[in-house]
């Protein structure tokens, strides 16, 4: 495999359009931009003078504010769009939303949306790179770039990883983004959730699937816990919390049957008592804060790898 | 390819440098050298050795890399941006004199970059700049303190510095291809 210099697109819209040598050069510009953040000024001037609109039409604390973070880290000038108190409650479509933008002629969009393939449309219309922040149950590639990162720091390697992924994986694009990371990295997905969360078609993804706990977390070296997204269930997938936590909640018990130095992972936000117990949250295995910290170093790589790809 | 410095001119006057600065700065209180990649870093990793050999003490030795502080860095339409190493410099550079090393000194806008990157991360006492090669076609009032050799060039040449660690040998070479500095 040869090193990547340059990403071929100058969106981000999906982890299924990169090349691993893609990835790679994404991981290895965020190691050097994860140092800015180690110095009492925190603040480079690559992106002086571009600007980057954040979109986000679904709630989000910590993907909006490591987006803002990073922009403002590249020295980018930024603007933040929410849906609530936007022009999209009083009924304007995405496209027209979109339009309007682009007369500001912004360098780069930031959007999440509730639908899957939003960012996708922007790009077809804007003439900004596009990043996609989280689009329905598509993909979250930026989350999934950060896991990467989180656990190629931690275990030196991502090709022959053992990785599980447990919780809902219906509604969950980040499990999407992440099998398609790894398994193109070469490493080894389970996933593993209750029989009404799992979604048809999932082994077409290279990943295991199981119902089983203990038979998902047997040997792995990373566990990576799914929030369950309770405004997207609507009562009719689980019987109950305390169920769940029973079944599939992630203990320190359950934890032994990993591999001794596995580490734990959640995107967040987590549910405590419901698919991970406060006693491994806050555990030695835990990498949930690096993955946080991680999280803004990924975001300052794909904006200052996007915004030289830039149309004429 | 003629070669203007072979490698023992390049280990000569690396130690020449080395007295020099020892000379300059009345031992070397307070020092630190900072190498700007790629070709810097060997240099200044090089010149703390001479330093010890020629009686200094041990001087802290960081590595800068200046490209997020281009000033072509956005001004090009279409493009990869240029790759991005790691910047590590393990110590504080308040009142430090801070030794800033590269291989070849041209426009001397890597250096305006570098000068920039520095001060972000403190206030120096004083910085002086060190280069293996000093190539002319200033475009900025910039000057080194410390020069291995000038090598008078015209634009169209290109100088290239090889050094053992990267390159797997010493030497400075002059090419009469496209300028690629």
């Amino acid at each position: 495999m040869t090193a990547a210099t340059r990403l071929q697109s100058r969106h981000l819209l999906s982890i299924a359009d990169l090349e691993p040598a893609e990835i790679d050069l994404i991981l290895d510009t965020a190691v050097a931009m994860k140092e800015i953040g180690t110095r009492t000024i925190k603040k480079v001037p690559a992106l002086r003078g571009r600007t980057v609109v954040n979109l986000f039409f679904e709630a989000s604390t910590r993907t909006r504010l490591s987006f803002e973070l990073a922009e403002k880290r590249l020295s980018a000038d930024t603007m933040g769009i929410t849906a609530a108190g936007s022009s999209v409650t009083k009924g304007e479509t995405l496209a027209d939303t979109a339009r309007t933008l682009e007369a500001m002629s912004p360098d780069i969009i930031v959007i999440r949306h509730a639908a899957s393939g939003a960012p996708h449309l922007l790009s077809t219309i804007c003439r900004a790179g596009i990043v996609n922040a989280g689009d329905g149950m598509h993909e979250h590639p930026t989350q999934a770039l950060l896991d990467a990162l989180t656990m190629r720091e931690r275990k030196g390697r991502l090709a022959g990883l053992k990785v599980a992924i447990v919780g809902d994986l219906l509604h969950s694009r980040v499990l999407r983004s992440n099998a398609l990371l790894l398994t193109k990295m070469g490493a080894e997905v389970r996933a593993c959730g209750p029989p009404t969360l799992i979604p048809l078609g999932l082994t077409a993804l290279g990943v295991h699937v199981t119902t089983s706990l203990d038979e998902a977390v047997k040997d792995v070296d990373v566990v990576m816990m799914l929030r369950v997204q309770r405004e997207r269930m609507h009562g009719m997938f689980l019987p109950s919390v305390r169920e769940y936590f029973t079944l599939f909640g992630l203990t320190p018990a359950r934890l032994e049957r990993a591999a001794s130095d596995v580490i734990v992972m959640h995107p967040g936000p987590m549910n405590r008592g419901v698919e991970i117990d406060s006693a491994v949250a806050d555990g030695p295995w835990s990498v949930i804060l690096d993955q946080v910290a991680n999280g803004v170093a990924v975001r300052m790589a794909v904006l200052y790898l996007l915004a030289g790809e830039e149309l004429s | 390819m003629p070669v203007v410095m072979d490698a023992d001119r390049v280990g000569r006057s690396l130690m020449r440098i080395a007295h020099e600065i020892l000379e300059r700065n009345r031992g070397a209180e307070n020092l630190a050298l900072v190498g700007i990649r790629a070709r810097g870093v060997p240099l200044a990793e090089r010149l703390a050795a001479n330093l010890k050999v020629a009686g200094g003490p041990d001087v802290p030795t960081g590595s800068l890399d200046i490209t997020l502080y281009r000033d072509d860095l956005m001004r090009h339409q279409v493009g990869p941006q240029p790759i991005l190493r790691r910047t590590e410099i393990p110590f504080s550079i308040d009142d430090c004199t801070i030794l800033l090393v590269d291989d070849v000194l041209y426009t001397g806008r890597t250096i305006r970059a570098a000068l920039d990157a520095l001060i972000d991360f403190g206030r120096p006492k004083s910085i002086q700049l060190v280069v293996l090669v000093d190539r002319g076609h200033r475009e900025l009032p910039i000057r080194a303190d410390y020069v291995g050799r000038n090598v008078p060039t015209s634009r169209q040449q290109s100088v290239q510095v090889r050094l053992m660690e990267i390159d797997g040998r010493d030497g400075v070479e002059v090419d009469e291809a496209e300028e690629a500095s």
